[in-house]
């Protein structure tokens, strides 16, 4: 039973660890992208409409190529997420928009194209398929190392998930590396902490923050492929995704800014959001309040690392503050 | 990405032009550009409605019209939802005007709500009305404030990150207040919200909303006075401009941001109180069906002015309702509205750019 729960916790984990490494990416170059979770289910159906798609094209998906059916969602999710994240990336840069503002209304846009194609996908293309039920893809999706049966409790826990798992988990630690060790990594995080001076230094501030949440949301996006691939069956539900966005935000403060830390962290969250299922006899409103501890948990951090006010802890320095060169 | 290196350095370097910083703009000028990118947006919108209904253009707004102000029942509808989320936006002024970027609007509604449903369950058939109904409406207050403190406190305190705390709050109340409503919903845990008998508003004149309406305007004339000739509210602006010029003039900034909290989070209970007692009659964690983040959108369009709030929440009702008509004539999917609100809100962001800098393109250098 724990191998499950572990296994479970994991999968519940990964839409939250790529939301988290995106927004930590972005909130390094100084933006608190709020439009995340928008991103996310735009993530998710940009990558449902590309397979819809690509499976309607055959006459029976059982002929579709699994490389194709991979790679071809992979795409679309990254295009969505990534002209997302352009929009907000032009309102808030250049047009120098209030970045609280602009991310929520992404956020409010997001959520709507995704309950809106997902809803209307069928009616739009004129197919006759009852619901969206990507069951092939999702196969390709969720293909696991072949041998990771055989090697029981070993294999349950570490090698029986699909790949987005576990590029999730290199995602995080890539850009912890290159966050802490190398020179782009210095750079980005100068802009965030303190623009003027990152600019003074010669360093393109437009381009980071750019960059940045460019890159951090194609991230994001891929937590919502993953849900809806791999953890959903590439099974479309509306608003199915539920809070998981916020819940990738409140990770970021969880885990001190750091996409290292956040590992062990979406696991973390993973697990509370799956042990109510495990207690028994347990009433379906406690599960509620069960729902509310990963946020309390943030609040807590946000409050200790708040009182011990240690430098390394903090919130970049000029977190939801925009830069005008022309103001220094 | 040379080419994309050279462009940004271009573009830094101002081979392009350059952006100036308006010093002052006279209001129609603004206002034509505010106009002006509403008219963009709707012809964006109906391109996208067009591409994805048959309507034309034309039809589309006339049954988004129709959505709106259709039947008389329609547009009590609508206004008793633009109160609503005006009632929120004003809440959430206060504290914006301050740079305190209140974005727990939400939980602090739920809270209010829940106060208030918690008096009519408990207190409901025990107390006449005309007592119950001030102790709901003294309940929800309270509640919310003390919700809305708590960030407030560890702002002053410890310097907490504001908007990440609020933020926070928002799922701990929906949660809670998810709890409660299993809790109480006939039979206990089924989901379907208890229908609250006790303690609903009275109804005015025949119509239901009426006194929603009302108590919205009150509020509205009484915040407008407030944030405009209060002593206290020219306080608020002081620490919002500049704390430090704040604690120069001897103003207690601590005392400041935790008073204007304390109203903004009671504001958003009120609007919690008039969802429960006045329009729902019942609890559910959607009650409050993300006002408290559209409300963001609703004060910042209006540039933190209540009679302007007016507008802008007049505006963002009369497109979701008008956009969800749409989508029910075409059966398509009800989030149809929630694309057309961004698109707009995403133009009008973008035009306050044009309204406080000024683009100075570069000259072309001749070739010699």
């Amino acid at each position: 039973m724990i191998t499950t729960i572990i296994q479970r916790a994991v999968m519940q984990g990964t839409p939250l660890l790529f939301g988290s490494t995106g927004e930590i990416l972005t909130e390094k170059a100084g933006h608190l992208n709020l439009g995340i979770p928008g991103i996310m289910y735009v993530g998710a159906i940009s990558g449902v409409a590309g397979s819809f798609l690509y499976e309607q094209s055959f006459a029976s998906p059982t002929m579709i190529n699994p490389l194709l059916a991979v790679l071809i969602p992979f795409l679309c999710s990254i295009v969505g997420s990534v002209l997302m994240g352009l929009i907000y990336c032009f309102l808030t840069v250049t047009l120098r928009a209030n970045q609280n503002v602009t991310g929520l209304a992404l956020t409010t846009f997001g959520i709507g194209i995704g309950n809106f194609f997902g809803g209307s996908l069928i009616k739009l293309v004129n197919t006759d398929v009852p619901s969206i039920a990507l069951s092939n893809t999702s196969n390709a999706f969720k293909t696991s190392l072949p041998f990771a049966e055989k090697l029981g409790w070993f294999g349950d826990i570490f090698l029986s998930y699909g790949f987005l798992v576990y590029l999730a988990i290199i995602v995080a630690v890539i850009s912890s590396f290159i966050l802490k060790k190398t020179r782009m990594g210095l750079h980005l995080r100068a802009v965030g902490e303190s623009p003027e001076t990152a600019d003074a230094a010669g360093i393109n501030v437009t381009k980071y923050k750019y960059l940045s949440t460019c890159i951090g949301s194609a991230i994001a996006g891929l937590g919502g492929l993953y849900y809806v691939m791999d953890y959903a069956n590439g099974v479309w539900s509306n608003n199915g995704f539920g809070d998981r966005g916020w819940l990738s935000i409140a990770l970021v403060i969880f885990s001190v800014w750091r996409p290292s830390l956040s590992i062990l962290g979406s696991i973390l969250f993973g697990f509370l959001y799956v042990i109510p299922t495990y207690i028994p006899n347990i009433s379906v409103s406690a599960k509620k309040l069960f729902e509310m501890l990963p946020y309390v948990v943030t609040i807590v951090v946000l409050i200790i690392t708040s009182v011990r006010n240690k430098k390394e802890n903090q919130p970049p320095a000029a977190l939801g503050l925009p830069y005008f060169r022309e103001e220094r | 990405m040379r080419k994309l290196d050279n462009f940004f350095l271009k573009v830094a370097s101002g081979s392009y032009g350059h952006i100036i910083k308006r010093d002052d703009i006279i209001w129609w000028k603004a206002w034509g550009i505010r106009i002006l990118s509403v008219f963009f947006a709707l012809i964006v919108c109906g391109f996208v409605t067009v591409s994805l209904t048959d309507l034309n253009p034309i039809e589309m707004y006339v049954t988004m019209v129709e959505g709106a102000v259709g039947t008389p029942r329609l547009t009590w509808n609508l206004f008793q939802n633009t109160a609503i989320l005006l009632c929120v936006s004003l809440a959430l002024t206060p504290a914006f005007k301050m740079k305190f970027w209140n974005i727990g609007g939400e939980g602090q509604i739920l809270i209010g709500g829940l106060a208030t449903a918690s008096c009519m369950i408990f207190l409901g058939g025990k107390l006449p009305n005309g007592v119950l109904i001030p102790i709901m409406f003294l309940a929800s207050v309270v509640a919310a404030s003390i919700w809305a403190l708590v960030p407030a406190y560890f702002k002053t305190r410890f310097n907490a990150n504001e908007t990440l705390f609020t933020l926070m709050m928002n799922y701990v109340a929906i949660q809670l207040v998810a709890y409660f409503t299993l809790e109480w919903s006939v039979p206990k845990g089924s989901g379907t919200p208890r229908t609250l008998e006790f303690g609903q508003l009275p109804t005015l004149l025949g119509q239901k909303y009426l006194i929603n309406i009302l108590v919205v305007i009150v509020l509205t004339v009484l915040l407008y006075i407030y944030l405009k000739y209060s002593k206290q509210g020219y306080e608020i602006s002081v620490v919002g401009e500049s704390e430090k010029t704040a604690k120069y003039i001897g103003i207690n900034v601590k005392k400041v941001i935790l008073r204007t909290m304390a109203i903004s989070g009671a504001l958003c209970g009120v609007a919690g109180f008039l969802l429960v007692a006045g329009t729902d009659h019942s609890l559910k964690s959607d009650t409050s069906g993300g006002r408290g983040f559209t409300a963001i959108m609703v004060s910042w369009l209006a540039k933190f002015n209540p009679v302007f709030m007016i507008v802008t929440s007049l505006l963002i009702v009369f497109l979701q309702k008008g956009a969800s008509k749409i989508s029910e004539v075409y059966r398509l999917n009800s989030s149809f509205s929630d694309i057309i609100t961004g698109i707009i809100i995403f133009f009008i962001i973008g035009s306050e750019f044009f309204i406080n800098y000024r683009i100075k393109l570069a000259r072309k250098e001749k070739n010699v």
